[in-house]
């Protein structure tokens, strides 16, 4: 902030130097606001408040107390869907993140078949879930897909039909998608390291894989963190990949609490109920990112969330 | 930290390149051999499912369950295609044309204006208030907001129409947009700003004469990450629409997918063209989008 600035913001300031400074500036905030708001900050009350109510979606919303909190707190189905979410959440960020970190480190060289590497990595992300799932329901076939056509016995599996299997055809799926996406950040993270960092410890004789514990990986603390906190965030957020897939099945071996939450509510229409799963998704969410924050340390968190 | 392009990565490229010509470092420069193995295999994992898809697209019903499925069709038709582009596509194709450009321009122009402001007013209490708000916002799953959207949608009079897919999607598309337009005007330099000041030019003009021009990088990158995401998007089609003639491609695509299963060629002709229109925005716009994401969050 420049000089001018900071005495004019203690005292009374000047009605210029206001209208320069405060004037306009908060009004130009206020659209984007205003539309979060309503659909962002009012829905999540909202939902909150619809937890403690009886709705079917169509009549007339009544109050009822902790009902819904008790059917859903007391039913082990909604425990299981948390115990999915949370192996769907911990399976794909231990496939992803080293992978992710090995190809962004790998990315980070600057030859010219890297760059043509990173392009082609990034067509999944192109796709939408829905129409990734699909296609992997038809190359997944065991009749019919890929396994089947080549006849390779190992790959002409009930893939969608057995919960590990299905389980772990999700996490690949996933990884398939989100990995190119977060070796890219990792790129970025990897080519902002000094390299005089690098040039020391070559002095000191140090080899490739030393170089990359003692230097890259520490450097990139807070690239991981962020990375992680996508990762995490996202995947309480898999619904149409799941949905489209497997609809949670076989039984509900994939039946996430988002998954969960839609089928309480706009199959079952019973919208307390699933207002009280969207709340718990909504805590688990900003538990993670907060316990996330706190690894990396508040302050250095902070800093970077504000990009100084 | 605050390294952006095109700028810093010409430098960071720059700095790169110049000892490794000139002075060969002590030890060599030994090849990453895991990372190239990670690198190599990746691809095909990337590329095997997307050259099936495309193959396949082209294969007549009747040869699908006869060919090998990783060898190119003998006989290529574009029946399938013919078969999706006669059915309603081209109505989906609007409504997510209508949905994305109705949602994206908005959201990056107001999301330009909030990031504006938050970075030339840290300062001011209200500001700083709206830049936590939004940045609570990224770290929780929006989606489990839907019941209340739909409520607050039936209760709007808008369900079942694109303007119910419209506003969310703005709002979804904010807090992310604000972060990383936020920390491309960082960037500019304070005196540029000062200059603009001292000049007599109002904050308007300077957001227009100057911030803009100066992060156009950083608004292309987010327009298209927005663009992508609500194309894609499932969830609000799925809930906040029901007649057939307001569906969006995803959604299209699963029923698609539902009422043609048998017919595998076709299900994926019509993967291949709902994808076309983000392939082409990728081709022109990769550059900007790569290195406009490595910069954002890699601060």
């Amino acid at each position: 902030m420049s000089a001018f600035a900071t005495p004019a913001r203690r005292g009374t300031p000047p009605a210029a130097t206001r209208e320069a400074r405060g004037g306009v500036l908060p009004w130009l905030a206020v659209p984007a606001l205003a539309i979060f708001v309503a659909f962002g900050v009012i829905p999540l009350v909202g939902v909150l408040f619809l937890s403690f109510t009886s709705w079917d979606g169509l009549g007339d919303i009544q109050m009822s107390g902790l009902t819904s909190w008790w059917a859903v707190l007391g039913d082990p189905g909604l425990l299981h869907a948390l115990w999915v979410t949370l192996l769907v959440m911990a399976a794909s960020w231990a496939v992803q993140t080293p992978i992710s970190i090995l190809i962004g480190v790998f990315l980070a060289g600057h030859q010219r078949y890297r760059a043509l590497l990173a392009v082609l990595y990034f067509i999944p992300l192109l796709l939408s879930s829905a129409a990734v799932a699909i296609a992997y329901k038809a190359l997944l076939d065991p009749n019919f897909g890929l396994g089947a056509g080549l006849h390779i016995g190992l790959l002409t599996q009930d893939w969608l039909g057995e919960p590990f299997l299905a389980f772990s055809v999700v996490i690949f799926v996933v990884s398939w998608q989100f990995i190119p996406f977060h070796s890219l950040i990792y790129q970025g993270g990897v080519r902002q390291i000094p390299r005089s960092m690098y040039e020391a410890a070559e002095l000191d004789g140090a080899g490739r894989v030393r170089k990359f514990f003692s230097i890259t990986l520490p450097q990139l603390k807070y690239t991981i963190i962020t990375s992680s906190t996508l990762m995490v965030v996202g995947s309480l957020t898999f619904f149409d990949l799941i949905f489209v897939l497997t609809a949670g099945g076989p039984g509900d071996a994939t039946r996430v609490l988002a998954l969960d939450m839609y089928k309480r509510g706009f199959q079952a229409n019973l919208m307390g109920p699933a207002s009280a799963i969207a709340v718990i998704l909504v805590l688990v969410g900003l538990a993670l990112a907060l316990l996330l924050r706190r690894l990396g340390g508040g302050d250095a968190g902070a800093s970077q969330m504000e990009g100084a | 930290m605050g390294l952006t392009h095109p700028t810093g990565l010409k430098r960071t490229s720059a700095a790169a390149t110049e000892p490794r010509r000139r002075r060969p470092r002590p030890g060599g420069e030994r090849p990453n051999w895991l990372g190239g193995v990670a690198g190599w295999l990746w691809l095909a994992i990337v590329i095997v499912p997307i050259y099936w898809i495309l193959i396949t697209s082209f294969k007549a019903q009747s040869t699908y369950y006869a060919t090998n499925p990783l060898a190119p069709p003998t006989e290529p038709t574009l029946g399938n295609y013919q078969m999706v582009i006669e059915s309603d596509f081209p109505l989906y194709f609007v409504n997510s044309l209508i949905v994305t450009v109705g949602a994206v321009v908005p959201a990056v122009t107001v999301a330009f204006m909030a990031a504006y402001a938050i970075v030339r007013g840290g300062a001011h209490r209200f500001l700083r208030g709206v830049n936590s708000l939004f940045l609570m916002g990224l770290a929780i799953p929006l989606q489990a907001t839907i019941i209340p959207i739909y409520l607050i949608i039936i209760r709007l009079r808008l369900y079942d129409s694109l303007a119910a897919l419209i506003l969310p999607s703005i709002a979804f598309a904010i807090p992310l947009s604000v972060l990383v337009l936020a920390n491309f005007i960082r960037d500019v330099p304070k005196e540029l700003f000062e200059s603009m000041r001292l000049d007599g030019a109002g904050e308007m003009r300077t957001l227009w004469r100057l911030a803009l021009p100066l992060t156009l990088p950083a608004v292309v990158t987010v327009t298209i990450y927005n663009a992508l995401t609500i194309w894609n998007g499932f969830l609000l089609p799925l809930i906040l629409t029901q007649s057939p003639d307001k569906r969006t491609l995803p959604l299209a695509l699963w029923t698609f997918q539902g009422q043609y299963s048998v017919n595998v060629p076709a299900v994926l002709a019509s993967v291949v063209l709902t994808t076309l229109p983000l392939l082409i925005l990728y081709v022109v716009g990769r550059r900007q989008l790569l290195s406009g994401l490595t910069a954002g969050f890699s601060k």
